[in-house]
């Protein structure tokens, strides 16, 4: 049996006082692309957040490759071989493109190196002097991809990497997320346009207020179309 | 004699070395302002006695271990970064999370503790701290006298400033550190550890201080209360180059300490308050400051 990447406990988390998650229980496999499907404000950012460390109180179990996260903090964390590709994208103004992919240390030995990242993103080659943000949105977003596969990080977090992106563009995040699964990353991949994530994911969870409350297979969710439509109210 | 606009001209280099001299210090004070303001969020008020402090370790340095002013030169920034690291850790860095206003309060009630500590130890007299043999006397240009003490604390706070502008702007600690302004939860989460990388920038800002204190050392005497006349003009300076900005610090260091030289020239009257109306009317018209962006 397969080693699992992240084994997630009845997680819940907080802003302040307002309690978002509330018992977050879900497992990937490494080598796995697992999604998050879910509405609007369901909780898959606040998951993400929670995994990293990141700006919510946290409560429950988090293991990332057999060692325990919810005690640590953020940066050490990333340590462990868990890296983020946040919603907002976070690409950094006051950096180059260059300097934004350079940015995040390595935490372990084989990620890929910026030859091998060139060759996937030739657009950030071009534009490795510009400042980060004056990238178009797509380019953003393929930044933010790249510059957590240099570090050896194994399981990468996408948060809605499609979001907002024209149609061509995302068909692109597809290959590259195809290409990153056949490479051997373990990917976590929220969306809210589930049929861009049924032909990449293995798994599906529905979140639904701060749970999980459906699994669905790749191979069943031909059968469960109506399930899943009544779930996203897409 | 020649003169310009009746002033004769000695006078007037005079003034603009002094005012060079002024500007070095304030650019060096603001500098470490700057970063930590960028950073850290912290108004940090305990600046002026962090310069103060350098120059009291150069003058104790001295009295107590032999150990004169080039050995002094990077000694004292290295205690004052020792002891501004304790201030971080033990006291500063429990207060980010709550509003910018406490960490102002803390470093204001600190600056006040230190100074009365020195002022009790060694009165208000000010203690006498010689120039090194090898930076005594004067060049003679042809056009004026530069003693050259007051050359070599211009040639320092340029060499360091540049030095510190391009540590921050062209490698890969500076590119850390400048995202680390920027948004710093999501470089924790890339592994990064945030809460030291305050540290060490509290600690170089105040370093930067404590270096300013030992150049001051021969030229102002040694004295419990240097910083807090001083640490005024800073701030303003800050506010003008724009709070956070680098570049604003240094240039607008430099900037002021000549204006306020020039002021003295031509207009005496008003060189106190000179640098405050400047404040003003730059407020009034960029809010942000002149290098500063708007956050
Ligand atoms: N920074 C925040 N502070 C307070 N509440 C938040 C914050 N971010 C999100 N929330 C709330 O948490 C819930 C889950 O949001 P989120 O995790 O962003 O949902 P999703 O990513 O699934 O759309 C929502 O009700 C949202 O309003
Ligand atoms: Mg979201």
């Amino acid at each position: 049996m397969a080693k699992a990447a992240l084994d997630v406990k009845d997680l819940h988390a907080w802003y302040g006082d307002s309690h978002v998650l509330h018992g977050m229980t879900f497992h990937v496999q490494e080598g796995e692309v697992v999604t998050l499907l879910g509405r609007n404000g369901a909780g898959k950012t606040t998951t993400m957040r929670a995994l990293m460390g990141s700006g919510v109180r946290r409560q429950g179990e988090i293991m990332v490759g057999g060692a325990s996260a919810i005690d640590l903090p953020s940066h050490k964390i990333a340590r462990l071989g868990l890296a983020w590709c946040p919603e907002e994208r976070g690409i950094y103004s006051a950096l180059s493109v260059q300097e934004n992919l350079m940015l995040p240390p390595e935490v372990r030995p084989g990620g890929l190196s910026v030859e091998e990242i060139h060759q996937m993103f030739p657009r950030l080659k071009e534009r490795a002097k510009s400042q980060g943000t004056k990238l178009s949105g797509g380019e953003q977003q393929m930044l933010a991809i790249a510059r957590i596969l240099r570090t050896g990080a194994h399981t990468l977090l996408l948060d809605e990497p499609t979001e907002g992106l024209a149609p061509i563009i995302v068909k692109q995040i597809g290959r590259i997320i195809a290409q990153l699964r056949e490479r051997g990353f373990t990917i976590v991949l929220v969306e809210q346009n589930f049929h861009f994530a049924s032909t990449l994911a293995d798994r599906n969870y529905v979140v639904d207020r701060g749970r999980v409350i459906d699994m669905i297979p790749k191979h069943a969710l031909a059968d469960n179309k109506e399930k899943l439509v009544g779930y996203l109210g897409v | 004699m020649p003169t310009v606009f009746g002033i004769p001209m000695a006078a007037l280099f005079g003034q603009v070395v002094l005012g060079c001299v002024n500007g070095a210090f304030y650019a060096l004070l603001s500098l470490g302002l700057a970063l930590i303001f960028g950073l850290l969020n912290v108004i940090n008020f305990a600046h002026g006695a962090l310069y103060m402090m350098g120059a009291f370790a150069a003058w104790l340095l001295l009295g107590y271990a032999g150990i004169g002013y080039w050995g002094s030169l990077i000694l004292a920034p290295l205690i004052v970064a020792l002891i501004a690291g304790l201030i971080e850790r033990l006291l500063l860095s429990h207060l980010y999370k709550l509003d910018h206003l406490y960490g102002l309060l803390l470093t204001f009630g600190l600056a006040l503790l230190l100074e009365g500590l020195f002022r009790q130890q060694f009165g208000v007299s000010g203690l006498p701290y010689a120039v090194p043999p090898e930076l005594q006397g004067v060049w003679n240009l042809g056009f004026m006298i530069l003693p050259i003490y007051r050359g070599w604390v211009v040639a320092v706070s340029v060499v360091v400033c540049v030095s510190i502008w391009a540590l921050i702007e062209k490698t890969k600690l500076g590119a850390i550190l400048r995202a680390a302004t920027e948004n710093p939860t999501l470089l924790a989460a890339f592994g990064v550890n945030v809460p030291l990388l305050m540290t060490a920038t509290f600690c170089l800002g105040a370093a930067l201080a404590g270096l300013s204190g030992v150049l001051a050392a021969p030229i102002y005497s040694v004295n419990p209360l240097m910083g807090s006349n001083l640490i005024i003009v800073v701030f303003a300076v800050v506010v003008i180059g724009g709070m956070g900005s680098i570049m604003g610090a240094v240039v607008t260091g430099f900037a002021l300490g000549l204006i306020e030289g020039l002021c003295k020239v031509f207009v005496p009257q008003v060189t106190a308050t000179a640098v405050f109306v400047i404040m003003a009317i730059v407020l009034l018209v960029r809010p942000a400051g002149l290098f500063g962006k708007r956050r």
